[in-house]
């Protein structure tokens, strides 16, 4: 490759400033001992003891992990058994509304998809008095839904990009469609699936919007007690709690890209 | 049998956990509100949407979500470009740094990239002070809650989605082309929009309908850096049903809003499937 145009680095440089800039100052400042979090007033590392002993937010983030978990874990097996329908079965009844209703959660504006949910509820709430309280179960299956369209497109393009002759050399040695699937189908997607997975535990612990549309008094997940923190303005403990995550997915995205560049 | 078993839980899951909810929705936008459990009446009319069109309020505030999103769509794309561009050129080390860099914001949490901006944007924040101290001005200018403030946060959340399928555009072109029209004489922008600009155009088209489908309905950044005046639709829904409680106006807020999506939507479904098309 020939050098870069002068124009382009510079772009470059202004681009990768514009998006880190702002994450290296809520690092620096959550190290701020004043309790006006832009004004500096020394070194202190008070505002991360403060978030350990704040229950609140230990609640906030518990709860959130475990939806997390649960929507995560859920959205890869429906989404990969979806991937696999839409690569594999070529013609079904009712596939155009199938591959429809797979993508469209994705773009789905987050107000829409809370709102509609919510109505849900409410109306079988009405009908068949479930679900009787909102929180943890409702979140649950809202970020399932939106999160198992996204593991659905990685599992299908995964199984595009490979050659089915595997599967069908076991079909042909007399293997059950079933076992052929098992032993052979899901151990090759499996990198597909851990990302779907991880995607989709990311997307739950992001969602604000859909989380507060569903869920019911006295269940707060984490981004909407922060929500409620920072509507209020900048806030010490928040750039504390912000530095764990920065540092923490930083850390897990460079580990997971250096152990990928190793192997290949 | 097992076939129609994969084939029947995700599909029955998304029938009543994403369809269902819709034809609720459009249900409850011809209701009209009443007290009590559930808000709303068992009647049907077209009140509702006969009110959005005739309050001037509402077909203002669709309007300008529109023109945010769209001023912001442009903005992504008239940075996104160069820098996709850029990667795309790079070595192929750098290159795979460079666009992890791009990926890894996705990871960190959305609410907490937009809080970012309210520490440097504050009146006594980061950018203030250092316009101060360098003199340039000796009182600060009022950056939050402006529409300014608005673009910033939505050009700096949506930034990576234009990006990463112009990146893919431009990283499966043949640069030779490029060569070969400058050496038969064509100048640098004649080849640039000849040759480079519609071999971008599939990603171009993905990157814009990318950045502009979710900033239409976006609640948490006009929230928390737009002013009180700067109103879009997705925060007008969400004090319409939360504020209020006046849910079937915050459904026919809904349908509307879904309707001015129907076609972009469709265009990125058509787009998404001729790329795994083509994939194949």
């Amino acid at each position: 490759m020939k050098e870069q145009s002068r124009f382009i680095t510079s772009v470059l440089a202004f681009g990768y400033a514009f998006l880190y800039i702002p994450l290296v100052l809520v690092v620096v400042y959550s190290f701020n001992d004043s309790q006006i979090a832009t004004v500096w007033g020394g070194f202190s590392t008070r505002w991360y003891g403060e978030l350990l002993r704040n229950d609140q937010i230990l609640d906030a983030a518990f709860l959130s992990l475990r939806i997390a978990v649960t929507s995560a874990t859920i959205a890869t097996i429906l989404g990969t058994m979806a991937g696999l329908a839409l690569a594999r079965f070529r013609r079904f009844k009712g596939r155009t509304l199938f591959s429809g209703l797979i993508t469209s959660p994705m773009v789905m504006p987050e107000v829409i998809t809370g709102l509609s949910l919510l109505l849900l509820f409410v109306a079988l709430q009405q009908l068949i008095g479930w679900p009787g309280q909102r929180g943890f179960g409702t979140i649950t299956i809202a970020h399932t839904t939106f999160a198992m369209a996204y593991v659905a497109i990685i599992v299908q393009s995964r199984l595009m990009s490979m050659d089915e002759s595997l599967e069908e050399a076991a079909m042909d040695l007399g293997g059950h469609p079933l076992r052929v699937v098992f032993d052979i189908t899901l151990p090759l997607i499996a990198p597909a699936m851990l990302a779907g997975w991880l995607l989709a535990f990311t997307l739950s612990l992001d969602d604000l919007v859909i989380a507060s549309f569903v869920s019911g008094p006295g269940s707060n997940t984490l981004p909407m007690y922060i929500f409620s923190k920072v509507k209020l303005g900048v806030s010490p403990d928040i750039n504390a709690l912000a530095t764990l995550i920065i540092v923490f997915v930083s850390v897990g995205v460079l580990l997971a890209w250096l152990v990928t560049r190793r192997r290949n | 049998m097992w076939k129609k078993a994969i084939i029947a839980a995700p599909y029955l899951w998304l029938l009543l956990f994403f369809l269902t909810p819709f034809a609720i929705v459009l249900k409850i936008s011809l209701a009209d509100p009443v007290f009590g459990l559930p808000p709303y009446s068992q009647s049907a009319s077209l009140d509702n949407f006969a009110f959005l069109f005739s309050d001037k309020l509402y077909a203002l505030t669709y309007l300008r979500s529109v023109f945010m999103a769209a001023c912001a769509t442009i903005l992504c794309l008239a940075v996104g470009f160069p820098m996709a561009y850029g990667i795309a050129r790079s070595k192929s080390g750098t290159r795979n740094l460079l666009l992890l860099l791009i990926i890894l914001p996705f990871w960190i949490s959305f609410l907490l990239r937009v809080y970012a901006w309210m520490g440097l944007m504050n009146s006594y924040g980061t950018i203030n002070t250092l316009l101060m101290w360098l003199g340039i001005t000796d009182q600060p200018i009022q950056l939050m809650y402006t529409d300014f403030a608005v673009f910033v946060g939505l050009v700096y959340s949506y930034l990576p989605f234009m990006i990463l399928p112009l990146y893919a555009s431009l990283e499966r072109m043949d640069h030779d082309l490029v060569e070969a029209a400058q050496d038969l004489g064509a100048s640098r922008a004649r080849a640039f929009w000849d040759v480079t600009w519609p071999l971008a155009r599939p990603g171009v088209i993905a990157g814009c309908l990318l950045v502009f489908i979710p900033a239409i309905g976006e609640y948490v950044i006009p929230y928390l850096l737009g002013g009180p005046e700067s109103l879009m639709i997705g925060r007008v829904l969400f004090d319409e049903f939360f504020a209020n409680r006046d849910w079937p106006l915050a459904s026919a807020v809904a349908v509307i809003l879904l309707l001015l999506l129907v076609v972009p939507i469709a265009l990125l479904q058509r787009y998404q499937a001729r790329e795994q098309e083509s994939a194949t």
